[in-house]
């Protein structure tokens, strides 16, 4: 559908038009987006008021609204049981019938990723910033609040603005120890926490193609730290192997025009590329890791964990490394996988004892320490090693406290030597 | 939703993220009376106790960077905020804002033209920010024609309920 005035379309316009119901859009153009998927956690719980006030009486489409509580699992204080109660409640009155309760849960994000939720071509919003994760299955996914969450229940549509897209064009073979998260961190160094505000990331070119589907959530994920509306990437064999098995309504493969008009493209090499650290208090403050490990930064916890980085290759990569090795005196280290399934496929490879005799705790799967306010909380002035998205000051806690973000490998690392580390010394 | 709007000023600093605004501490108290005790506790500790209905906020660039919290925005609706200007926003901040009927503005440049406690008169139509005591003036290109519907509705959920309500209407036909 290349059309003929004014050159191509992207890969989310051409998502958009879809959704829109449109043969054409452009950047800036205001679309009502049909919605293909729905996904709420427990900020859903404050869907709830606003749709019954907006005098709504039925969801749009149960059967394409997920419900998936991740951040508090089982409810660890009485406010987080209340969330889930309302939740329970709304979903039996409306007749929900994809609800991820405790003992089949895991991180909504991965929930929908593991079951085949979000397809090539969907429109999918969800009650938290890091939707964007599911662009990598050719979709456009993306972060809504609670109250416009009630009025995509109510009426199966949202306006949406056209971004513009940024095309971020990789090449080169990532080195040994270096991984999709240096990858993302490296780009997110460049492009900056406000470099994609209001626009598209879309990911291309013959690194990308090589990447497993775990690691193209992983890059995806974190174009909401580049203020990004939504990060892309073209489905291709790859994507549709993932899916064969597991889609949940019929793909729509949509390829962006060979013509498509780009804000800007930036170029990455990966070749010789080393592994890179998020340094505090921003996800931007990138630097090389080997430059941070010599300046000897100690850790007091360290976390493999969050949906940036906790599926069953992030976890083998971190057993790979922790075996026959010992956590650190002095440092905590917490290992949360993704999902229950992520769980049970661990356990079944040996990974949790790998974890477990290392001297981790290996958590049931949840958003554990990642965001500050259930389990992993830091200290005043402590500092922790994290394969998560985010280092804002008082993300996991503390205000003052310090977050480096790392690769699920270069964790461990820092778990072994109680300070930053090289993951590639120990490979 | 008023036209011209003056308030006292509050400033914020660039890329003050959602976990300033509301640390994670309080995701599950829902009330937004309860979460305005705790509002910017991070960013700005004094404004919780001081803030009063009709103060403005002006901010730098990235404003509500971060989760998708809903939390930060019915925090500062609970208080009666007049106005939210930044120089920019992150998007699902400024959504949300909007669908709660809170008038935020996207101002390049509104930052430095003013100081904590400074008053500030915003002009929604015309475009216009006033610095009262310095006279600095500041421009914005005019809000969408759509988020103006949803201010003047008084937020999304009473743009839907009209909707929902109009749809339901016999028709007349
Ligand atoms: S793991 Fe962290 S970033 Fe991901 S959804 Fe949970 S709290 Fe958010």
């Amino acid at each position: 559908m290349s059309a003929a005035a004014g050159g191509g379309m992207t890969l989310t316009e051409k998502v958009l038009a879809r959704a829109g119901g449109l043969e054409r859009v452009v950047p800036g153009q205001i679309i009502d987006g049909r919605v293909d998927l729905a996904m709420m956690h427990e900020q859903g719980a404050q869907t709830v008021g606003p749709f019954h006030e907006m005098g709504a009486a039925k969801v749009w489409d149960p059967d394409r609204v997920v419900i998936a509580i991740d951040h508090w699992v089982p409810a660890s204080t009485e406010g987080a049981a209340v969330l889930h109660r309302i939740l329970r409640q709304f979903a039996k009155e409306q007749g929900l019938p994809h609800f991820y309760d405790v003992g089949n849960h895991g991180i909504c994000h991965q929930i929908l990723a593991e079951h085949g939720w979000v397809v090539p071509g969907d429109l999918a919003v969800g009650t938290d910033s890091h939707t964007n994760m599911l662009g990598a299955m050719g979709a456009v996914a993306a972060g809504i609040g609670p109250t416009e969450m009630a009025a995509v229940l109510a009426l199966g549509k949202l306006w949406l603005k056209v971004p513009p897209t940024v095309r971020v064009r990789v090449r080169g073979r990532l080195g040994k120890g270096v991984y999709a998260k240096d990858l993302v961190l490296r780009i997110l160094g460049e492009i900056k926490t406000t470099g994609a505000t209001y626009k598209a990331v879309e990911f291309t070119g013959p690194t990308i193609e090589r990447l497993s589907m775990s690691e193209r959530f992983t890059l995806c994920n974190m174009t909401t730290e580049m203020g990004a509306k939504c990060g892309v990437m073209a489905p291709d064999a790859t994507t549709y192997a993932f899916l064969e098995k597991i889609a949940k309504h019929p793909m729509h493969p949509i390829q962006p025009d060979p013509d498509a008009r780009y804000e800007r493209t930036l170029e990455v090499d990966v070749d010789g590329m080393p592994p890179m650290v998020a340094c505090p208090y921003s996800p931007d403050n990138v630097r090389p890791l080997p430059d941070v490990v010599r300046e000897h930064v100690k850790v007091d916890q360290v976390f493999l964990g969050s949906c940036t980085n906790a599926r069953i290759d992030d976890l083998r990569e971190g057993a790979g490394l922790m075996k026959g090795r010992k956590v650190a005196d002095g440092v905590r280290f917490i290992v949360s996988p993704a999902s229950t399934s992520i769980y049970k496929q661990a356990l079944d490879e040996g990974l949790i004892d790998v974890f477990t005799d290392a001297g981790a705790v290996f958590t049931n799967s949840s958003c554990s320490a990642c965001f500050g306010g259930n389990m992993g909380i830091l200290a005043p002035g402590e500092v922790c090693a994290s394969s998560s998205n985010r280092n804002f000051p008082g993300r996991m806690g503390a205000k003052d406290a310090r977050i480096y973000l790392l690769s699920p490998a270069a964790t461990v690392a820092a778990a072994v030597r109680g300070e930053l580390a090289d993951p590639r010394e120990f490979l | 939703m008023r036209d011209v709007l003056e308030g006292r000023v509050w400033t914020l600093g660039d890329d003050v993220d959602t976990d300033q605004i509301i640390s994670g501490k309080y995701l599950t108290v829902i009330d937004p009376n309860e979460l305005k005790k705790h509002v910017f506790e991070i960013a700005l500790p004094e404004f919780a106790g001081a803030a009063k209905a009709g103060d403005i906020i002006v901010a730098g660039v990235n404003l509500g960077c971060g989760s998708s919290r809903e939390h930060a925005p019915q925090a500062l609706r609970a208080i009666g905020v007049g106005a939210i200007v930044a120089d920019s926003f992150a998007r699902i901040f400024y959504r949300n804002a909007i669908n709660l009927g809170v008038p935020t503005i996207e101002a390049p440049g509104v930052r430095a033209a003013f100081s904590p406690g400074d008053t500030a008169r915003v002009e929604l139509r015309e475009g216009r920010i006033a610095n009262l005591r310095t006279g600095a003036q500041v421009t914005f290109p005019p809000i969408p024609s759509h988020l103006l519907e949803l201010l003047e509705a008084g937020g999304l959920v009473e743009k839907v309920k009209r909707e929902l309500r109009a749809a339901a209407a016999p028709s007349g036909r």
